[in-house]
């Protein structure tokens, strides 16, 4: 790697230097900028941001109110309760599904294996399209459950390529003295190969955390009852959409002590960054290396 | 790139043939010991119904993953023959009056509506792989050009952080920004300058959601870019060198073939989702522009069937949507294997 920043940087020029420094400033200011002014505006007090028209770049002091406002009962504290079931419970179903089908496609020779990896990758090559995915749905009863939100969308076949070939890479002599001291399939799946694949459980069960805590469009088609409503969905209506959030709605706090709507509006927005916020070091120190090179060799 | 690699694997898992010598046995104890995992190739071949048995608990484990895919990947397939039915919600799927192809009238009788969303989603692609699709290329050069590595793992932290945000709150930051009481409009009210309407203008949509797309996904798509950028031969910059080569020279003999198999596959790719622009992004939006400047084919679907109710047109475009979207990847494969590429797949 650093021969070939030197190959290329043989003799920097100043002036070049100076303009890439320059160009990534900005790329970076243009990503952080927003997120600061997000934080800002919600913490803001209710004058600082009446007086610069909406949007706090830096706060002028530390209000927690719009935070105390969604944590009050209302719309927002149930929403995030659903996305986290959805979240917590999606992902587990997701790592046990996609975890066990991988494994069985990753011994050699097993029976059934072609068609059943075929049956894998087509999924990924292919998507049947909304309107017969919701007949599907609706066929199996799953309109207004959040079964809806999570089944659909459990396996993804990208996943289980992945978990996949870091099982075939697992030393076939581990696993054949496990078995040679009589340990059956789902033993030897349990106790060896889970535990020795930690890392890359890891980063796919985050990457299927994350899809579920993103998914947007499949509550809006299949959820019709607001209370089952995850935060995306409160978070187009209330904050896309501008629907003023009444003091009914924040569970029945008086109406003249409400934070302005702004900050409400970007305390939502916070409370559903901050997950992404928290795994995305995880993620961030595993996805460089590894489980996506992969994918550029071949 | 989440199809590069199952794509891949399925190259590499051609070549290798299943029954490869020296095949693990898995199953029962009983039967692993018998044959010995090391025989197993010298072992006459087992019949079809034996390694049925030997496996079972492998395929007992495949079971629920594979139903999930069975039922939400390919049962909806079958339901595209509502494409050719007069379907109605209330009415069993069974007893849907069939109809032929009157459903994909529009497609044949060019449609207004159809047309619009036709040639909207046309037009959102071109501009798409104009201006999004060589931003990260430029992108992993300049980073991969930077001295210090650890400036430049920050700027990738940073970078990378938008592709894992949802649409929802890419728009809602957009908004905060870009709006009517946002940063940019707040600062010309407060210098006496007029405001701008960026957000509601049905001339510059599309120009907002290539900047959204950029905004969110260019940090993240640099990163296949850099692996292959490290994987191209140090010694070449080398002999460039020797041979006097200035830095443009190098990037654009050394650096740009090194990469060049990767672009291909992607703009493949790309053309293969020509017919497939932002969905969520756009309904999201829809209503601050209007349809006739914000349809596209996936929302002309939605609209049309799930909300409109007319589930048989929407199902019958759709259909032809996924259809056209297979020839293009297949054609455009084609069209890179006679430039000599090796493209998404081999013959």
């Amino acid at each position: 790697m650093s021969t070939i920043q030197k190959g290329i940087e043989d003799g920097p020029a100043m002036s070049s230097r100076v303009l890439k420094t320059l160009v990534l400033v900005v790329c970076c200011a243009v990503v952080v900028i927003p997120f600061l002014g997000v934080i800002s505006t919600s913490i803001a007090s209710q004058q600082h941001v009446t007086n610069s028209g909406g949007f706090v770049l830096w706060p002028d002091a530390l209000h927690l109110d719009a935070y105390k406002a969604i944590f009050n009962g209302g719309v927002v504290q149930r929403a995030l309760l659903v996305s986290v079931v959805i979240a917590v419970g999606g992902t587990l179903i997701s790592l046990a599904g996609s975890t066990m089908l991988a494994y069985s496609l990753s011994r050699k020779g097993s029976f059934g294996q072609r068609p059943i990896l075929m049956i894998v990758l087509f999924s990924i090559l292919f998507s049947p399209g909304l309107i017969p995915n919701y007949l599907v749905v609706k066929q199996f009863g799953l309109l207004d459950s959040l079964f809806a939100l999570i089944l659909p969308t459990a396996i993804s076949g990208f996943n289980v390529i992945v978990l996949r070939s870091f099982f075939m890479g697992i030393p076939d002599s581990v696993l054949d003295s496990a078995r040679i001291d009589g340990a059956g399939d789902f033993r030897i799946f349990w106790s060896i190969v889970l535990p020795l694949s930690r890392a890359v459980l890891a980063v796919v069960g985050l990457f299927y955390a994350v899809g579920y805590w993103n998914a947007f469009f499949n509550a809006m088609l299949y959820i019709s009852d607001t209370a089952k409503w995850p935060l995306q969905l409160v978070l187009r209506t209330y904050v896309i959409n501008n629907t003023e959030l009444s003091s009914g709605d924040l569970g029945g706090a008086a109406a003249d002590q409400l934070p302005p709507q702004e900050s409400i509006q970007m305390a939502i927005l916070v409370v559903s960054l901050v997950p992404i916020l928290i795994v995305y070091p995880f993620l961030q120190r595993h996805f460089a290396k590894g489980m996506l090179t992969g994918a550029v060799k071949g | 790139m989440a199809r590069t690699d199952a794509i891949n694997s399925l190259q590499t898992d051609r070549t290798t043939p299943s029954d490869s010598a020296g095949a693990t046995g898995s199953g029962p104890p009983g039967a692993a010991v018998q044959n010995g995992a090391g025989l197993r190739s010298a072992a006459k071949p087992l019949s079809w119904w034996a390694r049925a048995r030997r496996d079972k608990i492998l395929l007992l484990m495949a079971l629920p993953g594979l139903v999930l895919l069975l039922v939400f990947h390919y049962l909806p397939l079958l339901g595209n023959l509502i494409a050719f039915q007069e379907y109605l919600p209330f009415v069993p799927f069974g007893r849907s009056a069939w109809v032929g192809l009157d459903n994909f009238a529009v497609i044949f009788n060019g449609d207004q509506e159809f047309l619009n969303a036709l040639k909207n989603t046309l037009l959102i692609t071109l501009v798409q792989v104009i201006f999004v699709f060589p931003a990260p290329i430029a992108l992993a050069l300049l980073l991969n050009s930077l001295l210090s590595e650890r400036i430049k793992r920050i700027v990738q932290s940073v970078l990378y952080l938008p592709h894992f945000l949802s649409w929802v709150i890419v728009i809602a930051i957009f908004q905060q920004i870009l709006g009517g009481s946002g940063l940019i409009n707040n600062f010309l009210r407060s210098h006496g300058m007029g405001t701008i309407d960026f957000l509601g203008n049905p001339d510059g949509f599309i120009a907002l959601l290539t900047s959204q797309v950029i905004w969110k996904d260019t940090g993240w798509g640099t990163i296949l870019f850099l692996a292959a950028l490290t994987q191209i031969d140090p010694g070449l910059y080398e002999a460039a060198r020797v041979d006097g080569a200035s830095r443009w020279r190098q990037l654009w003999h050394v650096t740009v073939p090194g990469i060049r198999g990767l672009i291909i596959l992607l703009l493949i790719l790309r053309l293969g989702d020509s017919l497939t622009v932002g969905f969520e992004q756009i309904i999201l939006q829809q209503n601050l522009v209007g349809r006739p400047a914000s349809e596209v084919l996936d929302t002309y679907v939605y609209n049309n069937g799930v909300l409109a109710g007319q589930w048989g047109v929407s199902a019958a475009v759709g259909l032809v949507k996924g259809l056209v979207a297979v020839v293009l990847v297949v054609g455009a494969n084609k069209i890179a294997h006679i430039f000599g590429e090796a493209g998404v797949y081999q013959k």
